[in-house]
């Protein structure tokens, strides 16, 4: 096989997969003559997307929204937090326990404290979401900082690099790949989040429309409804997959780079 | 080795004492704690190339730290220009075995590093940053790295990754350059060229400069005085001048002066050694 043939089966791969996936669910559905309220064909499930497409759109932009909202919220106090306690030894000891804590409550059992607090609808989404997702976010953000080559924090502070500097000029990008890395895992935890919230306390949003789908017996909506979720999480995932290619190229070296010689 | 009353009572400094350790004790990890060294003394002059050698594990490395200020010594002073160090100094470049480049900058940017850091240069630096550029590649240029300046870290060899250390080092013009065994890593004519490569800048800019090495043949090739350090906890046992002419070539190495130099300081590194293990009970 060629190179470049080899490429494009690469690139092919995923697409390969997930038609291969849908023809034999297809078929076993036909096959096993499976009812439409246990498990309906890929074509049931596209004809009730189909037919259901504006309130289907509508709720998966609401909670498209939350589920940003929640997520920028998880970017801004997550990488603070990870800032915190990946510089300071004291703080990490102190606040690690405590959010491993945090991090274990299942959040389903959160949400209707939020909704005490919060109300119904779009704020206890938000909350849901930013709390599933500002911990890996921290988590890795400190783990970068923390692993910063002690020599090189020599080198800076030999030269009278202030805690800041070396923050900036070393533990900031340092960090880098391993926020990226914590986004792709965030934002699809921010989906769950927000699916879940709407599912318990909403009158809108993918979650919402699932729970009454759900209660109706209308299976391939529900299916139609996972589906929506599943592609707009594969869609934000490449976003930042392709920011993180962008910006933290020198982590992943690429086999094709020119190599210089020795000496 | 404590005749510290003599040498810094009353009167000023000798004005060629750059670098001066009187008596100098670290403990590790309090009162308790491992002695790493123990009643050091040893004076450098400015402009002046010396050698720490010793066995491993004698803290050369603790005494690269100490007299960079990133650790404060547990007794005894440290004066470097003539000021007692109770902090991070600020005329010191350094260099390690592990050349800890910036993966994400290139040789160029790395090498600049510390100008984004020093004052004045961190104030100057973006109305003359094409001063600065220049500068850094004729620096470059100079440890034969012309032509890479925009290579990333891991697309150079070991070899190159380290000159670049060293450049990114001496970029700010430091007094004192403390370098610990920063060719250690690398294969033996690579590290013979960069003897030579280290020599060319110290006879150019004359900084005072303390390497700490094993390799007895890279003290004697580099240094104008090598310091022999004993075992765990490390004091000084003996100094040797190396009265050998500049610049020193690796045809030096197999002069007969040369080779008796190795061979002596290598005894004495032996003979505390078994000091050493003779002390304590030997564990297989």
């Amino acid at each position: 096989m060629t190179a470049q043939n080899w490429r494009r089966l690469n690139l092919a791969m995923p697409w390969l997969v997930i038609i291969g996936l849908l023809i034999v669910w297809q078929a076993v559905v036909q096959i096993f003559g499976i009812a439409p309220f246990v498990l309906p064909a890929p074509t049931e499930v596209w004809s009730a997307f189909l037919e259901y497409r504006d309130p289907i759109l509508h709720n998966a932009l609401f909670t498209l929204q939350n589920t940003i909202f929640g997520f920028v919220l998880g970017i801004v106090f997550g990488v603070l937090l990870g800032v915190v306690i990946g510089s300071s030894r004291l703080i990490y000891n102190g606040l690690y326990p405590l959010l491993i804590g945090i991090n274990s409550v299942p959040k389903a059992a959160v949400v209707p404290i939020l909704v005490l607090w919060l109300g119904i609808g779009t704020a206890p989404a938000i909350a849901t979401s930013f709390l599933l997702c500002f911990f890996p976010i921290a988590v890795n953000v400190a783990t970068g900082l923390a692993t910063v080559e002690p020599e090189l924090e020599d080198v800076l502070r030999s030269l009278g690099a202030s805690k800041l500097d070396i923050l900036r000029k070393v533990g900031l990008p340092r960090s880098l790949p391993y926020f990226f890395a914590s986004l792709k895992v965030a934002i699809t935890l921010a989906f769950v989040g927000t699916v879940i919230s709407e599912t318990l306390a909403s009158n809108d949003g993918i979650g919402y429309l699932m729970l009454q789908a759900s209660s109706q017996f209308r299976v391939p909506l529900m299916f139609a409804g996972l589906a929506v979720i599943a592609v707009m999480g594969i869609a934000t995932y490449l976003i930042f997959a392709v920011l993180e290619a962008r910006l933290t190229g020198w982590a992943t070296r690429r086999h094709d780079a020119p190599m210089s010689g020795g000496g | 080795m404590t005749n510290a009353a003599g040498a810094s009572g009353g009167s000023a400094l000798p004005s060629d004492k750059f670098l001066d350790l009187d008596a100098v004790a670290l403990r590790y990890g309090g009162p308790e704690g491992t002695l790493a060294l123990d009643g050091t003394t040893l004076a450098v002059a400015r402009g002046e190339f010396a050698a720490v050698v010793g066995p491993s594990g004698c803290g050369k490395s603790s005494l690269m730290k100490l007299v960079t200020g990133l650790l404060p010594c547990s007794a005894g002073s440290i004066r470097v220009a003539g000021a007692e160090v109770n902090g991070p100094l600020k005329i010191a470049g350094m260099a390690f075995q592990n050349p800890t480049l910036l993966p994400w900058r290139n040789t160029l940017l790395n090498t600049m590093l510390p100008l984004e850091i020093v004052q004045p240069h961190r104030h100057r630096l973006r109305r003359e940053r094409d001063a600065y550029v220049a500068q850094a590649r004729e620096l470059l240029a100079a440890v034969g790295l012309a032509g890479f300046e925009d290579k990333q870290p891991w697309m150079l060899s070991g070899g190159m990754q380290q000159r670049a250390s060293l450049c990114r080092a001496l970029i700010h013009k430091p007094e004192l350059l403390m370098l610990d065994e920063p060719f250690g890593a690398l294969d033996a004519f690579t590290r013979e060229e960069l003897w030579g490569v280290l020599q060319t800048l110290w006879l150019e800019r004359k900084f005072t400069c303390v390497l700490v090495t094993h390799d007895l043949r890279e003290a004697a090739y580099l240094a104008d005085v090598i310091f022999v350090m004993s075992a765990r906890p490390g004091r000084i046992v003996a100094a040797h001048r190396v009265d050998l002419p500049r610049p020193r070539t690796v045809e030096t190495t197999f002069d007969k002066t040369f080779i008796d130099l190795v061979h002596v300081i290598r005894g004495e590194i032996a003979k505390v050694r078994g000091e050493a293990s003779s002390k304590q009970p030997r564990v297989a």
